[in-house]
């Protein structure tokens, strides 16, 4: 199994979703720096990480979107490999539109760092699959701007077609029906503000990020 | 050319900057403000053969990088 997490500058969770990918499901984590035009060959998994890439000027994530490895991203994305990103990571989906909807300033103004409970809204997807029956996780969020926003039509069929994975039981930044994380129609990109690579390891408060990424790798 | 290109919050997606600066202005004794939103302005110089080139060349521009059209509108200016 092989996974690439892709760094820009001003990524600083790169390294602990190296270490979290390759503790959770032995797989082998290459880096690739944002401005490469080629992405390593046979890879089950991309990890967008978490940070503040170019310094979140104009809008968080708008710069990292346009970067270079970016398109080759999304090629691989549409060939169906598992690609996830984590709070700046969603951002830059988002911006990228490779998921629907938009991350807003959270609503209380502060920025928001603390253990959340989740709760799994669809258990069937090959990110979700390893948490089995369990409703209820436990992750950390670290944001600034992680109100997830989207038009109502959009909220509607996100929720229509099962692609809201985790849902905040205490919504701790205003996202719109509470949405934590969501898929692309296809099921094969996953973005969530909440941080499995800070919740891999009982040592860590909680070890239930390990799954997601065990899910994403068993189903590669 | 320079362009003048004005970014909002679209009415109706919550502007918490806004807020903020509104309940501001209200503890500085200006309860009367209402509706603050706050923008962003970005201007540059532009080579264009005419005002309506460099307007559709500065829109592209927009749509591709300098508002997210999911959250924001946009206004170009061009003298």
């Amino acid at each position: 199994m092989k996974a690439a997490v892709i760094v820009f500058p001003g990524s600083n969770c790169d390294r602990d979703c190296k270490v979290a990918i390759e503790r959770s499901t032995g797989a082998s984590v290459e880096m690739v720096w944002h401005a490469e035009t080629a992405l390593p060959s046979g890879l089950d998994l991309i990890v967008l990480p978490g940070g503040f890439s170019y310094g979140d000027y104009l809008r968080c994530a708008a710069i990292a979107a346009l970067s270079p490895v970016m398109s080759e991203v999304r090629a691989a994305a549409e060939r169906g490999v598992a690609t996830v990103g984590i709070c700046n990571g969603f951002q830059v989906l988002t911006e990228a539109q490779m998921l629907p909807g938009a991350l807003l300033r959270n609503e209380g103004l502060k920025y928001v760092c603390k253990p959340v409970g989740l709760e799994v809204t669809n258990a069937q997807t090959r990110f979700t699959a390893a948490y089995g029956g369990r409703r209820e996780v436990e992750m950390t969020v670290g944001n600034g701007e992680g109100n997830f926003f989207a038009d109502e039509a959009t909220l509607d069929r996100l929720e229509g077609e099962g692609q809201v994975v985790f849902r905040y039981l205490d919504n701790p930044n205003g996202s719109s029906r509470a949405i934590a994380g969501i898929v692309n129609d296809r099921g094969n990109v996953l973005g969530l503000m909440p941080h499995p690579d800070r919740a891999f390891e009982a040592e860590l408060g909680s070890a239930d990020g390990a799954l997601l990424f065990q899910s994403a790798l068993a189903s590669a | 050319m320079r362009a003048k290109v004005h970014v909002f919050l679209k009415p109706g997606v919550l502007d918490v900057q806004g807020k903020a600066v509104e309940n501001a202005l209200h503890g500085l004794g200006w309860p009367q403000v209402d509706g603050v939103r706050v923008g962003k302005t970005i201007e540059f110089d532009l080579k264009a053969s005419d005002a309506a080139a460099a307007e559709a060349e500065v829109k592209q521009m927009c749509e591709k990088l300098l508002a997210n059209t999911v959250i924001e509108s946009y206004r170009v200016e061009v003298a």
